[in-house]
């Protein structure tokens, strides 16, 4: 034992035990419940034939639901790059009173059940609703019920999603760079534009996929402000589910396997252009 | 400290008020007033009301089945994850970043999609359908069939908080317990277990209200018979379908409550966390 340990390279450490029985474990957890159904997912849709798919997808429905998606959860996502950066940037930077309530009440899309979410959203934005009634009167816009209504549940779900990938790298960064910056003349607005923003961007980014990929395939939320017409403010979880009920089982899985390669791809993108971004920067 | 000049990289005080008024302006309309419309609601008829909607069978019932799914659900992504965590964090093998990206992938996956998965395989047209129905064997519109939805929609909570903390804290703990002679099971339990025990309870929480609080995956699976399919989240939307609206709202200001103790919770957790790691280090 002491010969052993006087020779002592890291190769006579005792590997940890128990390699075996944990991936064991892991791998059948992770392909009965995740990757046997994504199998099905993949395989469902061919039953139809790749023309019968093609057909199935060509629907004008399909489209506006996908288009729908996709295109609501990409606007209230660029909403929240701001509004997440500004929730952000006062809990690191700021020290008010309420500083650690605000804190508090980022993560409440997170813990709120979508259901819950969605008839209280309704409420407020109904146009007799707190804010549905002022924004009807004063502008004449009807938010609930309308596509604008489905970007305002999908701002709601993906706000923490920017705030809490913003935040760790914001308090990381630290003053430097600004101080650095204003102490070579730069104005306050080219340092936050020049210094602050280019930093946060990768942060940004990570944000916004997180808050896409969840906006895309939202449904508690949306489903009751919705409105839920056909080709209007119909999304395409939505379609998904009607197809079920029309027992079109094949068609569903076309449109729920389009809607997962669609956001894997712009995941994806988004991947490729934050490296680029990174590498940009060193 | 107090005579030196405002840092040049400070902003002016109002400058600092606006951007702190703009955040407390945003989190108020964006943030506190769905919640506070959610109570608002609940009581608009009076607590009697609210209460009757919430004792009434159905709903009950609902609670009951949420309850019990819940019960099921947690301690299968709890184990599966408390493995995985372990096997990626302490051991070596090929394939890992793969495994770690099918991990996290059910939170990219839209919850109608983690549904629509178990009737392609369970459903009366899906693959096993036929056997199933032939042996009189129920899945979807049934208790499995809610409780294999929530798995999936659930199923990276526990891994997800877990992993990182055990692969910050390295292997060095565990191989010296293991060079001096304790098993695997020891050494989770004495070594591995209580260095992470916040970051797990917090992530049991997190699984647990998102449980809980499920929706659209369970909807796909659930059939909606009221009394015995319905879950809580279920059971809202139910009655809000019913222009039941003070019944829906007081149901669904129960798992508000829920999403708010839960809240308050990981935040102490947290910092029971933070406290448990300054002080080892």
């Amino acid at each position: 034992m002491s010969a052993t340990l006087a020779s002592g390279g890291p190769s006579h450490v005792a590997p940890v035990p128990g390699l075996g029985l944990t991936l064991g474990m892991t791998l059948a957890w992770v392909g009965l419940i995740v990757v046997i159904p994504l199998a099905a997912l993949a395989i469902k849709p061919w039953e139809l034939g790749v023309a019968g798919v093609v057909q199935s997808l060509a629907d004008p429905r399909v489209a506006a639901a996908l288009g729908l998606s996709f295109g609501a959860a990409f606007v209230a996502t660029l909403v929240n790059l701001p509004l997440g950066l500004l929730l952000a940037w006062a809990i690191v930077r700021l020290d008010f009173p309420g500083r650690r309530a605000l804190d508090g009440t980022i993560d409440l899309p997170f813990a709120l059940p979508t259901a819950v979410a969605g008839i209280a959203l309704t409420a407020l934005l109904a146009p007799n609703g707190w804010l549905g009634a002022p924004l009807m009167a004063v502008f004449g816009w009807q938010v609930a019920y309308t596509q604008a209504g489905i970007v305002a549940a999908l701002v709601f779900v993906g706000l923490p999603f920017i705030v809490r990938t913003v935040e760790p790298v914001l308090r990381d960064m630290g003053r430097d760079a600004e101080e650095a910056a204003a102490t070579l003349g730069a104005t306050r607005p080219q340092a936050l534009g020049r210094v602050v923003l280019p930093a946060l961007a990768p942060a940004l980014l990570t944000g916004f996929g997180l808050a896409f990929a969840r906006s895309v395939g939202e449904y508690g939320s949306v489903i009751f402000i919705a409105g839920n017409m056909p080709m209007a403010t119909e999304i395409a979880p939505l379609l998904i589910v009607i197809r079920l009920e029309q027992f079109d089982y094949a068609g569903a899985a076309a449109v729920g396997l389009a809607m997962l390669l669609l956001s894997f791809a712009i995941l994806l993108a988004l991947n490729l252009l934050q490296r680029a971004l990174r590498r940009g920067r060193r | 400290m107090s005579a030196r000049f405002r840092p040049a990289h400070a902003d002016a005080p109002w400058a600092t008020l606006l951007v702190a008024g703009a955040a407390v302006l945003v989190a108020i309309l964006l943030l506190a007033l769905p919640l506070a419309a959610v109570f608002v609601e609940a009581l608009r008829r009076g607590l009697p009301v609210a209460m009757a909607a919430i004792v009434e069978e159905d709903s009950l019932a609902a609670m009951r089945l949420t309850l019990l799914v819940a019960a099921i659900t947690v301690p299968v992504n709890l184990v599966g994850g408390v493995a995985a965590a372990w096997a990626v964090a302490k051991c070596e093998f090929p394939g890992k970043r793969l495994l770690v990206t099918l991990i996290e992938l059910p939170f990219s996956v839209s919850p109608v999609i983690a549904g629509l998965v178990f009737v392609l395989i369970f459903g009366a047209q899906g693959w096993f359908g036929g056997w199933l129905q032939a042996h009189d064997i129920q899945v979807i519109f049934a208790l499995p069939g809610l409780v294999l939805a929530t798995l999936f929609v659930t199923f990276p909570f526990v891994a997800r908080t877990v992993m990182p903390l055990m692969q910050e804290q390295g292997r060095d703990e565990e191989e010296a317990a293991a060079t001096l002679g304790a098993s695997g099971f020891q050494t989770f339990w004495r070594v591995t277990l209580p260095n992470v025990k916040w970051a797990l309870l917090a992530g049991v929480l997190l699984c647990n209200a998102r449980a809980m609080g499920e929706f659209g995956a369970v909807s796909v699976v659930s059939g909606h018979i009221r009394g015995e399919t319905n879950t809580m989240p279920l059971h809202v939307e139910i009655l809000y379908n019913e222009y039941q609206f003070a019944g829906a709202f007081a149901v669904a200001a129960l798992l508000a409550l829920l999403g708010l103790i839960t809240l308050a919770a990981k935040t102490m957790l947290e910092r029971a966390g933070r406290r448990h790691s300054r002080s080892a280090t």
